[in-house]
């Protein structure tokens, strides 16, 4: 290294699946600082086969952070609009980084270790969160990032038995409901097996050593059921199940109510705050926001994509942040920021793609039925 | 009939004063599954390198540019029932457009068939 290395930009990283994805015969793009897979076969092929069978999604690009210390739950309730009172040991809870102002600096997942916190923080935001932590935080906190550890996402609704083959631990996969966790073996590797994920299907995320990424992706992708997913179908099938992707659908430029987050803003902190942003969110919560974060039917086949705008007439009421064509439902769907009066379902907006006005649709979310498992 | 091939890889067939235009396999694979094509009408004058028509894949809208000047005669009506035939069938009924030929002069600075192939694998 010469010393005139310090302006060029950061290279591109390789995480410990890298050799396997190319093995495998995936198109690698860069994401996130990371060369990721971006498809193997085909994005609608593996959309559907996610949809109807299993995918293992590499997704080791995310940031998984241990918080420790003193008076821990009282030092991240000071950041986090959550309620840690009512977290569990094995239990995980969707949660948000706030700014003063309220606005969206991540979005997060918060599970309760034994005498400990650890954090799954979207990988394009992971050393900002990092940054942030660190400042609000008191130095007494312990903030490990857990940067040896790969993330596996195993995902659809026959996940759940090709995993039973090869996990081992006290809590049966049965018992493991949505937003739980346990710890688990598997081919003797120590794993955490969260039920949660990012399809809208039942689903895994485990998390383990990056050494031992390749040999559990293997054997998992060794069992009839599952194949493995890149990042393509990763965002299609979000986008069915209504699931905002950081830096488009979330930004320091939307808070949370207006995204139809309020349940990441947990019941007590509604009314005790004390978490950044706590007076605006506070306010939104009782008086309603002037815009919606809402899904929207596009008629006909051509999709309308992030950044497009959305009109009522002459009236510019909104702009699509996420858009795309939905394999499930063979037309297109978005998600748009839209004014109130225009948000509730049924209402009749127009989409305009390359001097196109597309008529659309108010519609609930998510596009496709979330199939969570909570128990039998 | 001679088959042309540009640097953002569409394909022009001509065939005495009217050409067929397309995007190639090569191009096909890169987007993956096409889910809608937006076609210019009939009578849309097209420039060489100017926009001639979108393609709109699972994860992205790409651009597809007119090989040549000519005016549009006929868009591929069966690709708006069937995108997916530009996966199928690129070179051959996922065609996209016909158009004449403005300036039959543009083509000398076109691919053939081999020259095409050779710089698809220099990428």
């Amino acid at each position: 290294m010469s010393e005139d290395t310090e302006f060029e930009e950061p290279e591109t990283g390789t995480l410990p699946l890298d050799a396997w994805h190319r093995a495998r015969g995936a198109r690698m793009v860069e994401f996130a600082g990371y060369w990721m897979p971006i498809q193997y076969e085909g994005i609608v092929a593996e959309h559907e086969w996610t949809r109807s069978s299993a995918g293992l999604f590499d997704v080791s690009h995310m940031g998984q952070l241990l918080l420790s210390g003193p008076d821990l739950d009282a030092a991240v309730e000071a950041v986090l609009p959550i309620d840690l009172s009512t977290l569990k040991l094995g239990q995980q809870r969707y949660s948000l980084l706030l700014d003063e102002e309220g606005g969206v600096l991540d979005d997060l997942m918060v599970s309760r270790w034994p005498d400990s916190l650890y954090l799954v923080v979207n990988g394009a935001t992971k050393w900002d969160d990092i940054g942030h932590l660190r400042e609000y935080l008191p130095d007494e906190i312990t903030l490990n990032h857990l940067d040896e550890q790969a993330l596996l996402a195993l995902q659809g609704p026959k996940a759940a038995d090709a995993l039973a083959r090869h996990a081992q631990g006290d809590l049966p996969l049965a018992d493991l409901t949505f937003m739980k966790f346990g710890r688990y073996t598997i081919a003797g590797h120590d794993v955490t097996i969260a039920r949660a994920g990012y399809t809208g299907e039942d689903g895994f995320e485990i998390s383990l050593r990056g050494e031992a990424a390749a040999e559990v992706a293997e054997l998992l992708c060794g069992e009839p059921e599952v194949k493995p997913i890149g990042l393509g179908a990763r965002d299609s099938l979000r986008l069915e199940a209504g699931l905002p992707l950081y830096g488009h659908d979330l930004s320091p430029e939307t808070s949370p109510i207006e995204a139809g987050l309020v349940f990441g803003i947990n019941k007590r902190r509604r009314t005790e705050g004390g978490y950044p942003g706590a007076e605006r969110i506070n306010r939104e919560i009782v008086e309603g926001t002037a815009r919606k974060w809402i899904g929207l039917k596009v008629e006909g086949r051509m999709p309308a994509r992030e950044g497009a705008e959305v009109f009522v007439g002459d009236a510019k009421v909104g702009v699509v942040t996420s858009g795309g064509f939905s394999p499930t439902l063979g037309a297109p769907i978005a998600m748009a920021y839209v004014a109130s009066e225009h948000a509730g379902a049924g209402a009749a907006l127009e989409i305009l793609v390359r001097s196109k006005r597309l008529a659309a649709t108010v519609v609930p979310t998510p596009f496709v039925p979330h199939r969570y498992y909570r128990g039998k | 009939m001679a088959r042309y091939f540009t640097d953002e890889h569409e394909w022009i067939d001509v065939d005495g004063d009217t050409a067929t235009v397309g995007i190639t396999d090569y191009a096909q694979g890169q987007l993956g599954d096409i889910v809608f094509v937006e076609l210019p009408g009939a009578g849309t004058a097209l420039s060489k390198g100017g926009d001639a028509a979108v393609v709109e894949s699972v994860k992205a809208a790409s651009d597809v540019y007119a090989p040549i000047d000519g005016e549009v005669t006929e868009g591929n009506s069966a690709l708006e029932d069937d995108p997916a035939l530009v996966n199928s069938a690129p070179e051959g009924d996922g065609w996209f457009f016909k158009m004449t030929i403005g300036d039959a002069s543009q083509l000398d600075g076109l691919m053939d068939e081999a020259a095409y192939k050779s710089f698809c694998d220099s990428l």
